[in-house]
């Protein structure tokens, strides 16, 4: 099939076959959607023979394939959206793409993994390291004019690689907030924390001048705020908690810590894992309750 | 917060309390007169600072009113004329790479090329310090600092409040610089 054909090197009164929206003169080129046999009736103009129609253009034809492997893959992440998470109305626009700072690594974009996981391409899908460089910020859904949920599609796709084998970081964080239930990804117990919080708060009122009476409740019931506190704290920069109680002080609130479900954190919801989010989740959830706190606070 | 607000509604769990950020209060409080901050220790120092809006606080959470909270606290800590936002900001702001775990995750190359966006974003706008009012961005923040020599310093929001009303004591002082290491210190 005649791609790109220079008309000064076709004989007169030869016929050539091109697609019809490049029958030009001198060029033969590009794709349409139809071919067509063109005469060469000089070496500068073609006209188009009686023959019409002879099929579809040969570009059209090469471009994609796809082979057998039918998705699966985004049918069952369909499944779990609301509205499938409008996975097949995408425009190609482009829009998510040049605004996401993950555009380029692994040589992947959000378009292109969407127009992956559309195609059925999971197999590819899978062996990508992408999922795990995209944050799921949310903002290719954010500009999206379809409001497609690539998040979530991205979510999924971290379960296409056994739980075992996911990033070991955070794997080993969810795993450590499993085992108890103050839900620490740095493993700090109920009685870590209590000890570190007493600590702080003891060598703040006897060495700060006007703090004698700064407060850090924990397991105080009925409190209006239940305050949870990013492991990070209590277990590598405790300082870093003592502005947030004066600033509590001088407003006055009504507030406790728990020894139960305080920690901010919650990696395995990176990790994708559902059974485990959940869990964390409840555990959290039972702690607030069980103090009767109105609000959860986070610190951020 | 993120995870665990949204892990209530995905597993429907039952819950009789809120899910609130302390900067929707800190913003309350000082409009009530309760947290009684002001930016007079910055009038001659004009020490210039910029702010990160994090995505789970703000994009996937609770959206531009809590962008404009975190702008009323930060203005009205530092100076209004001390403040540079980043653009884009709020809902449409760039993620930093912090998030979803990118910390953790074990591509440190991969999550320093994400970072680019977000420390070109921070040095264009000439300030000193960048307030990351999240874990994690605190963390990626501070790291691209570091890795791209930017010279910026990475802060936590409770500290500038806590400066701002002369409770801020020393040893509290961890992530400033040189250049506020001694400022309003209480007496």
């Amino acid at each position: 099939m005649h791609k790109k054909n220079n008309i000064n090197k076709l004989a007169v009164g030869s016929t050539v076959t091109v697609c019809r929206e490049a029958a030009r003169p001198k060029q033969l080129v590009r794709a349409a959607s139809v071919k067509q046999e063109f005469l060469i009736i000089s070496t500068k103009w073609v006209r188009m023979s009686k023959k019409k129609g002879t099929g579809l253009c040969s570009m059209a034809e090469e471009a994609i394939k796809l082979g057998e492997n039918k998705s699966k893959f985004i049918d069952k992440v369909k499944e779990h959206l609301p509205d499938g998470g409008n996975l097949n109305l995408c425009l190609t626009c482009g829009a998510c793409s040049s605004g996401c700072p993950a555009t380029g690594l692994a040589d992947m974009d959000p378009r292109k993994f969407l127009r992956m996981a559309a195609l059925g391409m999971d197999e590819e899908i899978k062996k990508s390291p992408w999922p795990w460089l995209c944050t799921m910020c949310q903002r290719c859904i954010y500009v999206c004019p379809m409001k497609i949920n690539i998040p979530q599609l991205v979510y999924y796709a971290r379960q296409l690689t056994p739980r075992e084998d996911r990033p070991k970081g955070i794997l080993g964080s969810c795993d450590v907030a499993l085992r108890s239930d103050t839900c620490s990804a740095m493993g700090a117990t109920e009685e870590d924390f209590q000890f570190v919080v007493e600590d702080v708060l003891e060598e703040v009122q006897a060495e700060q001048p006007g703090w004698e009476d700064l407060q850090a409740p924990i397991n105080k019931k009925g409190s209006y705020f239940y305050l949870n506190q990013n492991s990070r704290e209590p277990v590598t920069e405790a300082d870093e908690m003592i502005p947030l109680w004066k600033i509590l002080h001088k407003v006055d609130a009504d507030w406790t810590y728990g020894t139960k479900g305080w920690a901010a954190e919650n990696y395995c919801m990176f990790l994708a894992d559902d059974e485990a989010w959940e869990h964390i989740t409840r555990v959290k959830a039972k702690a607030v309750e069980d103090l009767g706190c109105k609000v959860w606070l986070n610190t951020e | 917060m993120f995870a665990f607000r949204s892990g209530l509604q995905k597993y429907n769990v039952e819950h009789n309390f809120e899910v609130k950020s302390i900067i929707h209060y800190y913003a309350q409080w000082i409009k009530e007169g309760k947290l009684q901050v002001n930016s007079d220790w910055n009038k001659d120092l004009q020490i210039k600072f910029t702010v990160q809006d994090p995505c789970q606080l703000v994009r996937k959470s609770f959206g531009d009113p809590v962008a404009e909270d975190l702008r009323f606290v930060v203005k009205s800590v530092v100076g209004d004329e001390n403040f540079i936002d980043m653009v884009p900001n709020r809902s449409n702001n760039f993620c930093c790479g912090g998030g979803g775990g990118f910390l953790q995750a074990g591509y440190p190359e991969e999550r320093h090329a994400y970072g680019k966006i977000k420390l070109n974003q921070i040095l264009k706008t000439g300030a000193t310090y960048a307030i990351t009012p999240c874990h994690n961005c605190h963390a990626q923040i501070h790291d691209l600092s570091d890795h791209y020599k930017a010279g910026y310093h990475t802060v936590h929001l409770w500290t500038l409040i806590a400066l701002s009303m002369g409770i801020l004591g020393e040893n509290e002082r961890e992530y400033l610089g040189p250049d506020l290491a001694e400022v309003n210190l209480p007496e």
